[in-house]
C-alpha cells in the first residue's frame, strides 16, 4: 500500500493563532482507497488541520500535496475544485431550501434566462442519495430533516465533485446506531471507489472498525502513525495522551464535610430522568458520560436556567427551589459553564468588569460601583490563578483560552460559593494551563468547597475526582469511588453496558 | 480515550484582529471627534458668525429635544435593542402634556404625562424583554400604534396652551437658568446622569454586559428581561422629557410633531459611534453625535444652503463615519466578501 | 381540503386575509363589490410594488428603508421631465423618457446601496437609513420643496385606465408579483438568495459571489420602489417631496406580516401578497365603516406584534428550552 500516490499529503505544517501554536510542523498522508483516522485529545489540533485541509485556514508554514502536486488551497472552494472536500462537523445548509439545491449549492444547474434546471438537479441530486441509500427525495426542504438525514445531505455534497479526499469531521456524534452502520457503509463504497478518507472521531470502537490506518495529535504536533489491524486501545491511548500531562489517579481524600448539595430523583424531561447523587463539603464529584447523556443540563437544572419536571434539589440538607441563576448565586450554587465564548464571558469587556459581573450589585458606594472594591477582588484572583493579563482593563476577548477560562473561574471562585460547578473545566486550553486548572481544584476541594466536574475527558475525570457518576442516555448508570473505578468499567458504563443501575 | 465535541482553541476571537495601522486604529477609535473637529473648523473658515458663543448655544439648544432622546435610545441600543418608537411617542407626549396643561396646570399635566409615556416604554419593555420579540419589530409596530393613538385622543386636532403668558411651563423650552437656555442646561444634565448611570452605576454594567453577550449575562445571574425593560423605561422617560421642552417652547403642538425624530436620534446614536450590535457605546459621544447633526444643519444654513442639503451631508457623514469603525475593527478598508 | 389545511399552516397570514375579508363582507354591504375589490388592489399596488422587492432583500438577510425616499425621487423625475421643453414635440411620448429616468433613479440608487453594503461591509439597515435621509435631500434639492403636476392627461389616465376588467395598476402588481415569484423560486439568483440569507458561511464557501448577488436585490427593490413612485404619480397625477414617508414602515409591515423573517433565509411572495393584501382589506373594509384612519393604525400595529408574537409561542421548543 505504501508505494501508491498518496491522494492527499501534508509536509510540515505550522499554523500559529495569538497565544496559541495550534499545529507545529505537522506531517500526514492519506492514500487513494484508505481510510485514515485521525486522533488527538482536544485540542491538539485536529480541526484546525482540518480547516487547513479545506481552505478555511492557510498554513504559516509547510506544504499541500494532491496527488504529489503542490497546491495551494485559499478557499474552501479551491480546495473542492481540487478534490478535497470536509464534511462539517456543524453542519452548513440551508434550511429553506431542498436537499438537491443544497447538495449543488453555488452550481446550481441552469436552462435558459438563468432559470434552475429542475429535472437536472432533482435527477443528479436524486442519483447521490440514492448512492447513499437516503429514502428522502432530492425535493425534500432541509429544514425537515432529521440531523442525521441532514449530514447525508452534506455527505452528498462531497460527491458532487471528483472527490480525491473527503475529510469526516466527528461525523458520528448525532447518529443512531443504525445510521452510523449506513455511515459506515458509504466510507466503504467511497473506499473502493478509490477516494482517500480522513476519519476524525475520538471513538475508539468506531477507529478499530472503519479505519485502516491512525494517526495521533498531541498539542499541536504529529506523534506517529500505526496500521489499525496491528496496534490495540492501550497502545493509542498511550500516544493520545503522552507523558506530558500528570493524568495520574486521585488518591488524595481530603476531610470530607457534611453533604453540601443533594438531588433526589431528579428529571428533567426528555433530558434526564431520576438522577441521584450528592456531594459533600471538600469532595469533587466527577460526572462522566458521552455528549447528551444529560450531564450538562443537570448542571443548568441546578443552576436555575432549567426547571426540572420532578424531583428535589436539597441544599445543605433541605430542599430548595431554583428559580432562576439569581436565585443560585445566592444560594452559593455557582456554574462555570461549558462554553466560555458563549456562556461565560462578555469578550467585548475588560477583565475586572468581568470577575465582578455576578456580584456587580453588591460592589456598591452609595449608588456607584466601588472601584477600589472591584480591583481588589480583581488582583486577589489574579494573584491566586495567576491569571496572566495586561491589567485589568485589558479586553477579555484579547487573552489566551486559558487565561479567558482562568477568568471565568476567578469570576465563581470570588462569590465565594458552597457548591462549585465545573463544566468542561480545560476544554480548548493549553496544556500547561490544564494542570494548573485541575491542581486548583483538588486544592478548592482541600480547602472545603464542595465541587462537581463535568468533562468528556477520562483521564481528567479521573484525575481529579473523588467519587465519579457514569451516565447515559440521561439516566445514572453507575456510581463509582476512585478506588474501584477502571477505565475499563467506566467506558461500559457510559455506553449503556453493564451499569448496576441501568433502568 | 477522549471525548470532543467543539472545536479547538487557538480560533482568534474577531477583536483580536485588530492589526490595522496604529494611526487608523486611533483615528477610528476617536474619529467621530476628529470628523467633529473638522466640521467646526470647516464651517468656521466659511462663515463668521459660526464659532460665536451665540451661534454655538444656539445649535445646541436646538439639538436639545433630538439629544435627550437620543441619550435614552443609546442606552437602549448598548443593552442590544432598537427604539423606533420613541418618534411617535414624542408626538403622544407632547400632544398630552400640552393638552392636559390647560386643564390640570403645568405641573400635575407634566407628572400624568410622564406616566403615560413610562407605560408605553413598559410595553415595549414587555414585549422585548420579557416576551423576547424582536425589537425592531416590535417598536415599528409600536411607531405606528401610538400614532394613531396621538389621532384618536387628538382627534386629528392640533392643540394649543391657551394661556401662554402666565404660566410657567415657559420656563422648559423658552427660559433661562443662570443665563444659560433651560434646553441646554436640561440637555447636559441630562447626558451627564445618563453617563454617570451607565458608566459608574452596578446598572450601567448590567446594560453592557446584556447587549455585549446576553447569554453569558443570564449565566452571571444577571435578570435579562428586568434589564431590558428598565432600558425601555429610561428610553421613554427620556422622550417624555424631550417632550416638555418641546411642548414648552411652541406651547402648543401638532398631532404628528415627532414623525420621523426616531431616525434623526437613531443617527445621532450612530455617529456616537454605538454600535447597534450592542455592548457597546457611550452616552457623552451620543452627545457628539447629535452635536454634529447640529452643527450641519446650522452650518449648512449659515452658508446660505436650503435646510434639506443637511439630509444629503448627514448620508455621507453617516456612512463614512460606521465604515471607519468597521474597517478599524476588522484591520482593512474593504469587506472581504467576494 | 387537507392540502388546503396544511398549506394554510404554512401561510397563516392567508388564513387571517380570508378571515377580515369574510368580517368586512358580512359587516359592510358596500364592501363585497367588485369594483371595491378594484379600488383594494389599486390602493395596493403601491405598497405591494416595494414589498416584492423588499422580500427579496429582506430574505438576504439585509433590509432597505430608504424606498420611501426613492419612490419621491422616481416620482418627482418622471412628472418633471416629461415636461421639459426637450421633449414639448413629442406628445405622450414624452412621458417615456419621464418614466425612464424615474426607473433609472431608482436602479442607481439601489445599486449604490447594494455597492455600499458590499465593499464597506456596513449593516444594510444603517446604510439604508444613512440614504433614506439623504435622499429624501436629493429629492428637495430636485424639486425646490415644490410638487409638480403632470401636464399630460395621458400620464393621470394611465393610473385611471383598465386592462379588460381589471385596472391597468392592478395587473401590472400582480404582473410583477408573478414574476417576482418565478424570479425567487425558480431561477438559480432567486434560489440563492435564500442561501445567502439561511446561511452566509456555507454560501460562500460554496462560491456564490455574495457580494454582487446582495447589490442585484438592492437593484430590485430600488426598481420596484421607483415603478411604484411612478404607478402612484400617475393616480394623483402628481408628485409631491413628502412622498412616501413612512412608506418603508408599511412595506416591512406587510413583508414581515408574510411571513418573512428578519434574519433571512426564508419567505416567499405569497406570503408577502397576503401581507399587503392583510393591510390592503383593513384599510379598505375600516373605511367603507367609517372607522377612523388612526384606528387602523393601532389595529395594524398591534397585529404586527401580535403576529410576532403567535410565531414566537408556536415556534418555542417546549419545554427542552433553556431558561436565558
Amino acid at each position: 500500500m505504501t508505494d501508491q500516490t498518496p491522494a492527499l499529503r501534508l509536509d510540515g505544517i505550522v499554523k500559529t493563532f495569538p497565544g496559541v501554536r495550534a499545529l507545529d510542523g505537522v506531517s500526514f498522508e492519506v492514500l487513494p482507497g484508505e481510510c485514515h483516522a485521525l486522533l488527538g485529545e482536544n485540542g491538539a489540533g485536529k480541526s484546525t488541520l482540518m480547516k487547513v485541509l479545506a481552505g478555511m485556514h492557510q498554513p504559516d508554514e509547510g506544504r499541500i500535496f494532491i496527488e504529489e502536486q503542490e497546491v495551494v488551497l485559499p478557499t474552501p472552494l479551491d480546495a473542492k475544485a481540487k478534490g478535497v472536500v470536509l464534511i462539517h462537523q456543524e453542519l452548513s445548509l440551508a434550511e429553506e431550501m431542498t436537499a438537491a439545491e443544497n447538495i449543488f449549492l453555488g452550481e446550481l444547474p441552469r436552462k435558459r434566462f438563468g432559470m434552475v434546471d429542475w429535472k437536472t438537479l432533482f435527477a443528479r441530486a436524486g442519483e447521490i442519495l440514492k448512492k447513499l441509500n437516503c429514502d428522502f427525495g432530492p425535493e425534500t426542504k432541509v429544514s425537515r430533516l432529521s440531523i442525521a438525514k441532514k449530514q447525508m445531505v452534506e455527505i452528498a455534497r462531497a460527491l458532487t465533485v471528483d472527490a480525491k479526499a473527503v475529510i469526516f469531521d466527528e461525523p458520528t456524534a448525532s447518529l443512531t446506531d443504525a445510521e452510523k452502520v449506513v455511515l459506515f457503509d458509504i466510507i466503504r463504497d467511497l473506499k473502493a471507489d478509490g477516494v482517500g478518507i480522513v476519519y476524525i472521531s475520538h471513538r475508539m470502537d468506531e477507529i478499530f472498525t472503519i479505519s485502516d490506518r491512525l494517526s495521533v495529535l498531541r498539542d499541536g504536533a504529529y506523534r506517529g502513525t500505526l496500521v489499525t489491524a496491528e496496534t490495540d486501545e492501550d497502545e493509542v491511548t498511550r500516544l493520545m495522551i503522552g507523558r506530558s500531562l500528570d493524568y495520574s489517579r486521585n488518591v488524595q481524600h481530603a476531610e470530607l464535610g457534611d453533604i453540601a448539595l443533594e438531588a433526589r430523583n431528579l428529571s428533567c424531561d426528555p433530558l434526564f430522568r431520576d438522577v441521584n447523587f450528592h456531594v459533600r463539603q471538600g469532595e469533587v464529584l466527577g460526572f462522566y458520560g458521552l455528549v447528551g447523556a444529560g450531564r450538562t443540563e443537570i448542571a443548568e437544572t441546578l443552576f436555575g436556567l432549567r426547571h426540572p419536571s420532578s424531583g428535589q434539589i436539597l441544599l445543605d440538607r433541605e430542599e430548595v427551589h431554583v428559580a432562576s441563576p439569581a436565585d443560585a448565586i445566592a444560594r452559593g450554587i455557582s456554574l462555570v459553564p461549558e462554553s466560555r465564548k458563549e456562556q461565560g464571558l462578555v469578550l467585548g469587556m475588560n477583565c475586572r468588569d468581568n470577575m465582578t459581573l455576578p456580584q456587580i450589585g453588591d460592589l456598591t458606594a452609595g449608588p456607584f460601583v466601588a472601584n477600589g472594591a472591584e480591583i481588589a477582588i480583581y488582583d486577589q484572583y489574579r494573584d491566586r490563578l495567576e491569571i496572566k493579563a495586561p491589567s485589568w482593563r485589558s479586553i477579555v476577548g484579547n487573552l489566551s483560552g486559558g487565561n479567558q477560562q482562568k477568568i471565568v473561574i476567578g469570576k465563581w471562585l470570588a462569590m465565594k460559593p458552597r457548591v462549585l460547578i465545573v463544566d468542561e473545566p480545560t476544554r480548548g486550553i493549553d496544556v500547561g494551563s490544564k494542570s494548573e486548572i485541575h491542581n486548583l481544584i483538588r486544592e478548592l476541594a482541600r480547602s472545603g468547597y464542595a465541587i462537581i466536574v463535568i468533562s468528556s475527558e477520562m483521564p481528567e475525570v479521573l484525575h481529579v475526582s473523588d467519587r465519579i457518576v457514569a451516565m447515559y442516555q440521561g439516566r445514572v448508570m453507575r456510581e463509582f469511588t476512585s478506588d474501584e473505578v477502571t477505565e475499563d468499567n467506566l467506558v461500559q458504563a457510559i455506553s449503556g453496558i453493564g451499569g448496576e443501575r441501568a433502568a | 480515550m477522549v471525548a470532543e465535541t467543539k472545536p479547538e482553541a487557538g480560533r482568534p476571537a474577531r477583536i483580536r484582529r485588530r492589526t490595522g495601522s496604529n494611526a487608523m486604529s486611533v483615528f477610528a477609535k476617536q474619529g467621530i471627534l476628529i470628523a467633529f473637529a473638522l466640521f467646526i473648523v470647516g464651517f468656521a473658515i466659511f462663515s463668521d458668525r459660526f464659532l460665536s458663543a451665540e451661534n454655538l448655544m444656539t445649535v445646541i439648544r436646538q439639538s436639545a429635544i433630538i439629544g435627550v432622546m437620543a441619550i435614552g435610545v443609546t442606552v437602549v441600543v448598548i443593552g442590544g435593542n432598537l427604539d423606533l418608537s420613541v418618534g411617535s411617542m414624542l408626538s403622544f407626549s407632547t400632544v398630552l402634556v400640552v393638552d392636559l396643561h390647560d386643564q390640570m396646570g403645568p405641573g400635575l399635566a407634566i407628572l400624568v404625562m410622564l406616566a403615560a409615556t413610562l407605560c408605553l416604554g413598559a410595553v415595549n419593555g414587555l414585549l422585548v424583554g420579557y416576551a423576547r420579540l424582536n425589537s425592531l419589530i416590535v417598536t415599528l409596530g409600536m411607531l405606528s400604534a401610538i400614532q394613531g393613538l396621538v389621532l384618536i385622543y387628538s382627534g386629528g386636532q392640533n392643540v394649543d396652551i391657551v394661556n401662554q403668558e402666565s404660566t410657567w411651563f415657559a420656563i422648559f423650552g423658552r427660559g433661562y437658568v443662570f443665563g444659560i437656555a433651560t434646553p441646554i442646561v436640561i440637555f447636559l444634565v441630562f447626558a451627564l446622569l445618563v453617563h454617570v448611570l451607565m458608566s459608574s452605576t452596578a446598572f450601567g454594567r448590567r446594560v453592557y454586559a446584556v447587549g455585549g453577550n446576553p447569554t453569558a449575562a443570564v449565566f452571571s445571574g444577571i435578570r435579562r428581561s428586568r434589564v431590558v425593560f428598565t432600558t425601555y423605561l429610561i428610553s421613554a422617560f427620556a422622550t417624555g422629557c424631550a417632550a416638555v421642552i418641546l411642548g414648552s417652547r411652541v406651547m402648543g403642538s401638532q398631532n404628528n410633531v415627532g414623525q420621523g425624530y426616531e431616525l434623526l436620534v437613531l443617527a445621532g446614536v450612530i455617529l456616537g459611534g454605538t454600535s447597534l450590535l450592542g455592548g457597546s457605546g457611550n452616552v457623552l459621544k451620543t452627545v457628539v453625535g447629535v452635536l454634529i447633526l447640529g452643527f450641519i444643519q446650522n452650518g449648512l444654513l449659515l452658508m446660505g444652503f436650503a435646510y434639506y442639503v443637511q439630509w444629503l451631508v448627514t448620508w455621507i457623514v453617516i456612512i463614512l463615519a460606521v465604515w471607519l469603525d468597521v474597517a478599524a475593527k476588522r484591520g482593512r478598508l474593504f469587506s472581504p466578501i467576494a | 381540503m387537507n392540502n388546503a389545511l396544511t398549506w394554510l399552516l404554512r401561510n397563516p397570514i392567508w388564513g387571517f386575509v380570508l378571515l377580515i375579508f369574510v368580517f368586512f363582507s358580512v359587516s359592510n354591504e358596500f364592501f363585497f363589490d367588485p369594483q371595491n375589490f378594484k379600488n383594494i388592489l389599486v390602493q395596493t399596488s403601491t405598497i405591494g410594488l416595494i414589498a416584492l422587492g423588499m422580500t427579496l432583500v429582506m430574505i438576504n438577510g439585509n433590509i432597505d428603508l430608504s424606498v420611501g425616499a426613492t419612490l419621491a425621487l422616481a416620482a418627482s423625475l418622471a412628472i418633471d421631465i416629461q415636461g421639459w421643453e426637450v421633449f414639448a414635440s413629442w406628445g405622450s411620448w414624452a412621458i417615456l423618457p419621464g418614466v425612464l429616468a424615474g426607473l433609472l433613479s431608482g436602479v442607481l440608487l439601489g445599486a449604490l446601496n447594494g455597492f455600499i453594503v458590499w465593499k464597506t461591509g456596513v449593516d444594510a439597515f444603517i446604510v439604508t437609513l444613512g440614504a433614506m435621509l439623504g435622499v429624501r435631500g436629493l429629492v428637495f434639492i430636485y424639486t425646490q420643496e415644490q410638487s409638480f403636476f403632470a401636464m399630460n392627461f395621458a400620464y393621470s389616465d394611465f393610473g385611471a385606465s383598465s386592462v379588460g376588467p381589471l385596472p391597468t395598476l392592478a395587473v401590472l402588481f400582480l404582473l410583477f408579483a408573478l414574476i417576482t415569484h418565478l424570479l425567487l423560486s425558480r431561477t438559480v439568483h432567486g434560489r440563492n438568495t435564500y442561501a445567502v440569507g439561511g446561511n452566509r458561511e456555507a454560501a460562500v464557501n460554496a462560491g456564490i459571489r455574495v457580494g454582487p448577488h446582495m447589490l442585484i436585490n438592492f437593484v430590485i427593490v430600488g426598481f420596484f420602489a421607483a415603478l411604484a413612485g411612478i404607478t402612484l404619480s400617475t393616480q394623483m397625477g402628481a408628485s409631491t417631496p413628502n412622498l412616501g414617508r413612512e412608506y418603508e414602515l408599511w412595506t416591512i409591515t406587510a413583508v414581515v406580516l408574510g411571513g418573512t423573517k428578519l434574519s433571512g433565509g426564508s419567505g416567499t411572495i405569497i406570503g408577502t401578497l397576503g401581507g399587503v393584501l392583510a393591510i390592503g382589506i383593513l384599510r379598505n373594509g375600516m373605511n367603507l365603516m367609517q372607522v377612523p384612519a388612526f384606528y387602523v393604525l393601532v389595529i395594524l400595529g398591534t397585529i404586527l406584534i401580535a403576529v410576532l408574537f403567535l410565531d414566537k409561542q408556536l415556534t418555542r421548543r417546549g419545554k427542552g428550552e433553556l431558561r436565558t
